[in-house]
């Protein structure tokens, strides 16, 4: 019988900067982190979830993870319908192309990362709602509209059999996607790991999640941390 | 609707948060991890470190206190002070900062703007800009001009506040951090002519700087100056004001903000 422990999260590391914040935002809500920055790690991690973050343009993005021959490992990975949480340019990379640079990206979501319209401050920086068009349970606990903290001029715009992906929008100026989930596809254009509270949350709730579809894991978070 | 930011400043030298009265005269105040933890806890909204040591050793003790800030408030931190390059702007963040500022190394070398910007994207790069009032000199489309400086406001550049403004957005600042230092630590209110003139002509938010004295200052701030964002030092780590009460006044003045967030069980 296999000893239960706390879900394995990866998160990908292609020098993209800040790290810190997120493994210990989902080390306090109950997760194990390891950080990967070869693609041959990707499947030595013996992770249950994969964590992409990053900020900034899709193209060097793209270019550092071609580097690290991280692109094959993730599409293969979440083409094999394992757990994936896309943070800002996590999320966007998801989409087929951006329009920032014109870099192609990974195609798992139909739709392309476009410029954010009619906002009156760019980049959009700060704490904003978001409003669930659904509910899930990456939500599970949250007030309705509560405030994330954002960062980005960019954002997904799914189209066609990617529209029922739309978990929330928030708005500066005109609406935009701020969370998708397919599957145990989760994206989401907002910082849960410096959104507070609410954020860690909603990262515990992510942990939960991945935990019970690995039963052989830990089945929920501390409890102490969803106070 | 995006939230207006309240935005305690914590000046750090050799390990210790301090502030001073322009910029001299500092006065310890506490642990940096310590008071950011406490800031987060009341509601600020992001965090600024302006690390003011000289000595190169101070330096090595600030990456430290920024990964164990970043380990213990999930809020945003910015850190400025002394990054001079885009491997120090990524030595920074990889200790656990989101945002880097630059100031002094910008004005000797505005390029270096648009290499930290390609590197780690512009939302990362926050141009920190200390003005001071000019008596004499007046602009085409003003009626005050305001002077750049630099090293603690101990040197003047010759450059308009404004045109570099304009600059270091086209460059690839992210965010325009607004210091007035002829108010900074004086409590005499922002310098809101300084703020309006500049945030009616960049697309960037603005975060207003210097002066703070009571929650009327950070809607005037907003509301006069057109900032995005409030920062402040002393009245928060005197407890002269809490943050909670800042946002509340600006609440009540229509103002959107942040206020505690409410979990459902």
């Amino acid at each position: 019988m296999t000893r239960a422990r706390a879900p394995r999260f990866a998160i990908v590391d292609y020098g993209a900067g800040n790290l810190v914040s997120i493994e210990q935002a989902l080390t306090s809500v109950g997760a194990e982190v390891v950080r990967v920055d070869r693609g041959t790690d990707v499947g030595r991690s013996d992770a249950d979830a994969l964590v992409v973050p990053g900020v900034g343009a899709a193209g060097p993005a793209m270019d550092r993870l071609t580097g690290h021959d991280l692109v094959s490992p993730i599409l293969d990975w979440i083409a094999t319908g394992r757990s994936y949480l896309g943070i800002c340019l996590g999320l966007q990379l998801l989409f087929e192309g951006s329009d920032e640079d014109g870099a192609e990206t990974f195609g798992v979501l139909a739709g392309r990362t476009r410029r954010l319209e009619d906002a009156p401050t760019l980049p959009h920086i700060g704490w904003n709602q978001v409003e669930r068009s659904r509910e899930h349970e990456v939500f599970t606990g949250i007030a309705a509209a509560a405030d994330f903290y954002f960062v980005h001029s960019y954002a997904g715009a799914p189209r066609g059999d990617s529209a029922p992906a739309v978990l929330a929008t928030t708005t500066h100026g005109a609406s935009f996607v701020s969370a998708v989930a397919r599957g145990n596809l989760v994206g989401v254009q907002f910082h849960p790991e410096r959104s507070g509270s609410d954020g860690l949350r909603f990262l515990s709730n992510v942990v939960g999640l991945v935990a019970a579809g690995s039963p052989q894991r830990l089945q929920t978070a501390p409890a102490s941390l969803l106070a | 609707m995006l939230r207006r930011r309240v935005i305690p400043c914590l000046d750090v030298k050799d390990g210790r948060v301090v502030k001073g009265t322009r910029f001299v005269e500092l006065i310890d105040e506490g642990d940096p991890p310590e008071l950011a933890a406490r800031y987060a806890a009341e509601g600020a909204d992001e965090l600024v470190f302006l690390d003011i040591s000289a000595a190169p050793e101070g330096r090595g003790t600030l990456l430290d206190i920024v990964e164990r800030t970043a380990r213990r408030a999930f809020i945003p931190l910015t850190v400025g002070g002394g990054v001079r390059s885009v491997a120090d702007m990524r030595a920074v963040l990889r200790a656990g900062a989101d945002k880097v500022g630059l100031n002094t190394a910008a004005v000797s070398d505005p390029e270096l703007i648009a290499a930290c910007a390609a590197r780690f994207g512009r939302q990362a790069v926050v141009v920190a800009i200390d003005a001071r009032r000019r008596a004499s000199g007046v602009a085409a489309d003003r009626e005050v001009v305001w002077e750049v400086v630099v090293k603690g406001g101990r040197e003047a550049t010759g450059l308009d506040a404004v045109a570099w403004a304009i600059r270091a957005a086209e460059l690839g600042a992210g965010e325009l951090l607004v210091t007035s230092i002829d108010r900074d630590g004086t409590g005499s209110g922002f310098d809101t002519d300084l703020l309006r003139a500049i945030s009616s002509r960049v697309e960037v938010p603005v975060i207003a700087s210097g002066g703070a004295a009571g929650p009327d200052d950070f809607v005037a701030a907003i509301r006069d100056g057109g900032a995005d964002a409030v920062l402040a030092a002393s009245i928060f780590h005197r407890r002269i004001h809490a943050i909670a009460a800042v946002k509340q006044a600006m609440a009540d003045a229509g103002l959107a903000v942040r206020l505690a967030s409410q979990a459902v069980a």
